[in-house]
Formats: C-alpha cells, structure tokens, sequence
C-alpha cells in the first residue's frame, strides 16, 4: 500500500512537473504584459525599470527556474493586475467554486444514480424510457442556454429564486461559505442546478448501462435463486458491481467542474474561480493564469489519486497487494 | 410415488419471439421424492434448465410458464408471483448454476453473500446468520470455514466456489434443489469429490435433487431416477440404472451409445445422427423422428406415451424391446446409494 502511494505520488509530481513547462512556455509565448499594464505614452525609462523588476529581460529558462524556485517556497508570484500575491487571489475565490461544484455533484449523483438504476431495473418501462430521453436533453443542451432559461423562469417569470451574485456568507473553518443560510441556499440552487445538469445526463446513462449488464448476470439469477428481496439484490449485488465506472467519472467530473466551471459562474454571476481565470486571460494576468492551471493540475491529480485508492476497496480484485 | 416432494405436471414453458412462440418446455412431467435424487438428462436447447428456471419462477420476459402446474409439499406453486414466489425460492427450493465463476458476486465476501441469503428467509441477528453460514460451509466439507466467509470468491478454487454455492442453497434445508449442470465447468477430480458429497447430503439431510446435465456418466453414478429430454419433451423416463441398462427409447440409446467409455479404443464411435432441431422449426409429430434408424409412417403423428413394467416410460410409437443383457457401467464409481 505504501509502495503503491509513492508510485502514485512520484507520478504526480512528474505530471505536475510536465505540466508547469508547458504552461510557463505556453502562457509566456502570448503578448507582453507590459503593453497592459502601463500607459502607452509612458516613456522608454519606466518600460525598461518594468520589464527589469518582473524578470522579462531574463533568459526564458532562468525566468522559468526562478519561477519554479519561488513556487516551492509556497510563492506563486503576485498578481500583475491585483497587486496581491495569486495564492490569496486564488484561495480567496476557492470556497465559492468549491461549494458550487460540491453541490451541483452532490445533485447529480443523489438524482443521477437512482435513476439510473430503475432505468436499468426495467429497460423496457415508460418511465425508464422518460429517463433516458430526459439524460440525453441533459448532456446535449449547452449549459449557457439552461442557465439563461433557468434564471428566466425562477428568477424573472415567477421570481421565487435570485437571478446572481452569492448572497450573504459565513465563514466556516476559515472560508466564506453561502450554504450555512437558507438565504444562501437560495441564491446557489440555481447556478447548482443548472451545473448538475451535464453530469446528471451522465451518471444516469452510465449507472443504467452498467445496471442493465448486472442484471442479466449469473449472480443477480444466483441472489433471486436465494429468494433474496429485489431491494437486497438491487442495493447489495447491483451497485457495488457498478460503482467503479461512476466513481471514475464522478472524480473526473468533480475535477472539471472546480477547475471549468466558468460558463455558470459567468451567468449567474458567481464569484469563483471559473470568473477569476476569465478575467485574467483577458488583462494577460500571467502569474494568476499560471498558478491557476497549476493548481488544477494538482487538483486532478489528487482526485485521481483518491479514485484509485477507492478502486480497491471496491473491488478486491484490483486491491493492490502489500508490498512484498 | 405418493410421497413425492416436488410433482412436476404438464409444464408449458414458452418464449414469445418475433418468429412466433417457441415451446421451449413442451408438457414435461416428473416427480422427486425426498432424499432422491433425479437426474434431468438432454443435449443443449433440450428444454432441461428451463424446466429448472421455470420450476423457480426465474423465467424472464419474454419467456413464461404457459401451463401446467409444479406441486411443491403438495402446494400449487405454478402461479405464485412476487413476494409468495419470493418466500418459496431459496427456503423451500433452492438452486446451484452451472459456472461457479459466475454465481458469487465477484465483489463481495463470501459470508456478506452467505448472510444476506440467511437473512433473506430468517429474522436472526447477523452474528447468528453468520454462525449458520459458517456451519453449512462445514457441511459441504469446506476446511476452516470461518476464515472462507472472510474471503472473497476469487480467492477460492472453482471447486471450492461450487460448494460454496451448494453450502447457500442448503442454508434453510430446502425440500428441493434443482442444480443446473454444477459439475460441468469442473475437473473430474474436483467433480467426484462434488458428487460424493451432494450423494452423502441426499441421504443425510433427505433433500431431493433435481440434476440437470448432459453428462451421462454423471447421472448413471448419481441419479435413482432418469428423466431424457428431447426438444422440450421427456422422451424416457425411469430408475437411472434400468434406463442406462435397458434404453427404450432411440433417442436415449442413441446417447448411450455414443458414451466413449463403452467403446473399444480406435474403433469408430457411434454418433446420433443430425443435430437437434431448432424449436422454431419442430417437425410434425416425433421431434425425434428424422434423427431416428426406428423412424416408421406413425411418427408423424405426435407419440404416445407408453408406459413399462417398473414406472418406466417412453414417448415413442416403436419403443425398443428391453434387452436382458448385463447393465452397463459408464464409470468405475457410483455415488448411488444403497436403498
């Protein structure tokens, strides 16, 4: 278990490492920050004393190892725009993305899994067959649209929820979070939704796939010979059977959703992230682009990390063996 | 046999596929009594493991029990459905499938399998389920069963599963369980232990068995009673010995003789001719017929059945004569008891 972890972890480090030169190469190869930055009619003494004190005039790779330096002694370099160090930047915007992504995963697998599982349960029922083409509208339809619709209807037709913004927050465990008050929960559930959408599309497609597969198998035929109840052959047999694939995507969903959900956030005007890292590309922030795609690098790569150890204890044929 | 456990009469199994209704179990007819054991013997597509599945109510959509009745301690068991079928399955009758590989959920531990099969009949506690499960490993002749309840099926041989499998369909000392081919994926060794003890259980604990094979040289060792089936149809019934002794039906010697055990080495082995038809195309009359040496013009019309002296049966216009020559032995042991 140990020898495995290290593995997983040198591997990590390894993507972590691959992906920070080519964001630093990539990020650094669009335009000159300094044209943002300051004034046009600016003269040639101030652009030098700039371009000197943030490294531009510096070799690419030593400007790529000083970056690499700083970001090991926890510094990831302080925002052209902000003037704040990325980090705070970041970390400040997390809880808000965190909670959104959280939730919205929290939507689609409490709706997605059980009914994916009747529809699995019978294939050839009416219902079943509401559900699935209900998935297909959900992975289909892009989510801006929904998100438009969402808040047309609640929000402006019948004015029962808020149409943006976070409402008020508390904070929790040193993070300002809106859903410890129902005040909160209001203005969330919207842009939740609207995020939960896509992946519930997913998990019922592929909870029913893998449920139609178990049902026919020797050993559901085996647990009703035993006269187990459909219940007790449903929750016991059936869905550890299927949770491997729906933990997989649940993971890489759940990493996708921190990291891109800028298109909700950017309707639904939510302070996360998503709208961070738009903004950022827009004024060629470079530190807070490149500390972002590097945080969510590190974030996959975790997530990942936690997939494969819940693998094995799904599954005992895949436990990985102590080391020997 | 008045004392029978399980009375099978008349049953009609279909399909309903888009090319019509495919009888796929055509009026078969049995009975078991306790403690025997009846061996259900017929090629592939014969009809033998959906007559198991039906007796069960485990026939799916689109198949169905068309007719017929299936009498279980003398109660009409046929049209139970849901929660009553429920109850019956599993307590009353139970069932070993053919793959061991397959039965037990891959990834659950066998005492999680074995408890939920207890607690599925018996209000106990878990400690106490898990105490049954552990003793029922014992009786089918699992070595330190506690630690086997800890583990899970891939950490068993195929040998081991299958007892295991026969261990849960113990669990709550059914009158009856029906085991469709349960030797067939394992190797003789494994198979000769298997039998001996299902044998020894019969006996013990006066379970009967319904056992489905192909496998001739399984049934002459096991079974007190032979059913043949042929395209859904029991072409000859009667006590294992006399029918493997004595077939009366061609079909039945047809099987017999193309038993490699009974030939000598180098000489060419007799073989049934043609192979079975298919249940959509059945021909008129003797399904048997255009496979048959005996065939005569009465077999386009469907057969009667002829009953013997010694509650024998076969559904056939020109039954073979007995023959008075010494019974045949397919195999050097015999799992039949002594009565």
């Amino acid at each position: 278990m140990i020898g495995f972890l290290i593995q997983r972890v040198l591997q990590a480090l390894m993507v972590v490492i691959a992906m920070s030169i080519i964001v630093f190469l990539g990020v650094y190869a669009i335009g000159n920050p300094i044209d943002v930055m300051i004034d046009p009619a600016s003269d040639q003494a101030l652009r030098a004393a700039l371009i000197q004190r943030y490294g531009f005039d510096r070799p690419l790779i030593e400007q790529y190892f000083i970056f690499m330096n700083n970001m090991l002694h926890g510094d990831l370099g302080e925002s052209f725009i902000y003037r704040l160090p990325v980090l705070n930047l970041i970390l400040s915007r997390l809880p808000a993305t965190l909670e959104l992504a959280l939730t919205a995963m929290m939507i689609a697998t409490c709706l997605g899994i059980p009914l994916g599982l009747w529809a699995g349960y019978k294939p050839e029922s009416l219902s079943a067959k509401a559900i699935m083409g209900f998935s297909v509208l959900g992975f289909s339809v892009p989510s801006f649209w929904v998100g438009l619709l969402l808040i047309m209807v609640f929000a402006v037709e019948l004015g029962w929820l808020p149409s943006g913004g976070r409402g008020p927050t508390t904070e929790v465990l040193g993070m300002n979070l809106s859903i410890t008050s129902l005040e909160g929960w209001s203005h969330i559930l919207l842009p939740a939704l609207n995020l939960a959408l896509f992946k519930l599309g997913l998990l019922i497609r592929l909870t029913r796939a893998g449920t139609v597969e178990v049902m026919s198998s020797d050993y559901v035929r085996f647990a009703r010979a035993q006269g187990l109840s459909e219940g007790k052959v449903v929750g016991l047999h059936v869905l550890k059977n299927i949770s491997i694939p729906i933990v997989t995507v649940f993971g890489l969903e759940l990493g996708s959703t921190l990291a891109f959900a800028v298109v909700t956030e950017t309707v639904f005007n939510w302070p996360g992230m998503g709208k961070l890292i738009i903004d950022s590309i827009t004024v060629l922030d470079r530190p807070v682009m490149v500390a972002y795609l590097i945080l969510v690098v590190f974030l996959f790569v975790m997530i990942n990390l936690v997939v494969d150890l819940i693998y094995g204890q799904l599954d005992p044929r895949i436990r990985v063996k102590a080391a020997s | 046999m008045s004392d029978a456990v399980l009375r099978v009469n008349n049953l009609q199994t279909q399909f309903q596929t888009r090319g019509g209704v495919l009888k796929a179990v055509d009026g078969v007819s049995f009975e078991v009594a306790c403690g025997r054991i009846l061996g259900l013997v017929g090629e592939s597509g014969s009809g033998k493991s959906v007559t198991g599945y039906s007796i069960l109510g485990l026939i799916e959509a689109p198949g169905k029990v068309a007719g017929g009745e299936i009498i279980l301690n003398g109660k009409d068991i046929t049209r139970l459905k849901g929660d009553a079928m429920r109850q019956v399955r599993g307590a009353q009758i139970a069932m070993v499938f053919q793959d061991p590989m397959m039965t037990l959920n891959p990834v659950l531990k066998i005492g999680t399998q074995m408890i939920a099969a207890v607690r599925a009949h018996a209000k106990v506690s878990r400690k106490a389920a898990r105490v049954k499960a552990r003793d029922a490993l014992a009786k089918v002749g699992i070595p330190s069963p506690d630690e086997r309840l800890e583990a899970y099926p891939h950490q068993l041989s195929g040998g081991m599963r299958q007892r295991v499998a026969i261990a849960i369909a113990l669990l709550h000392s059914p009158a009856v369980i029906i085991a469709d081919e349960p030797t067939t994926a394992l190797d003789v060794s494994i198979q000769g232990q298997i039998l001996a003890e299902v044998r020894r259980l019969a006996d013990e604990t006066g379970t009967a068995f319904v056992w489905v094979t192909h496998d001739l040289a399984v049934v002459s060792s096991l079974a007190d009673d032979i059913c043949v089936m042929y395209a859904g149809r029991v072409v000859e019934s009667g006590p294992a010995a006399d029918v493997i002794a004595s077939p009366r039906h061609p079909y039945t010697a047809g099987l017999l003789a193309s038993v490699p055990a009974e030939h000598e080495p180098g000489t060419k082995l007799p073989q049934v001719p043609g192979s079975t038809p298919s249940l959509a195309n059945l021909p008129q009359g003797c399904a048997f017929a255009p496979r048959c040496a005996k065939a005569g013009p009465a077999c386009t019309t469907t057969p009667p059945v002829q009953h013997f002296e010694g509650g024998r049966t076969a559904l056939c216009h020109y039954p073979i004569e007995p023959v008075s020559c010494q019974p045949l032995s397919l195999t050097s042991t015999t799992y039949r008891s002594a009565s």
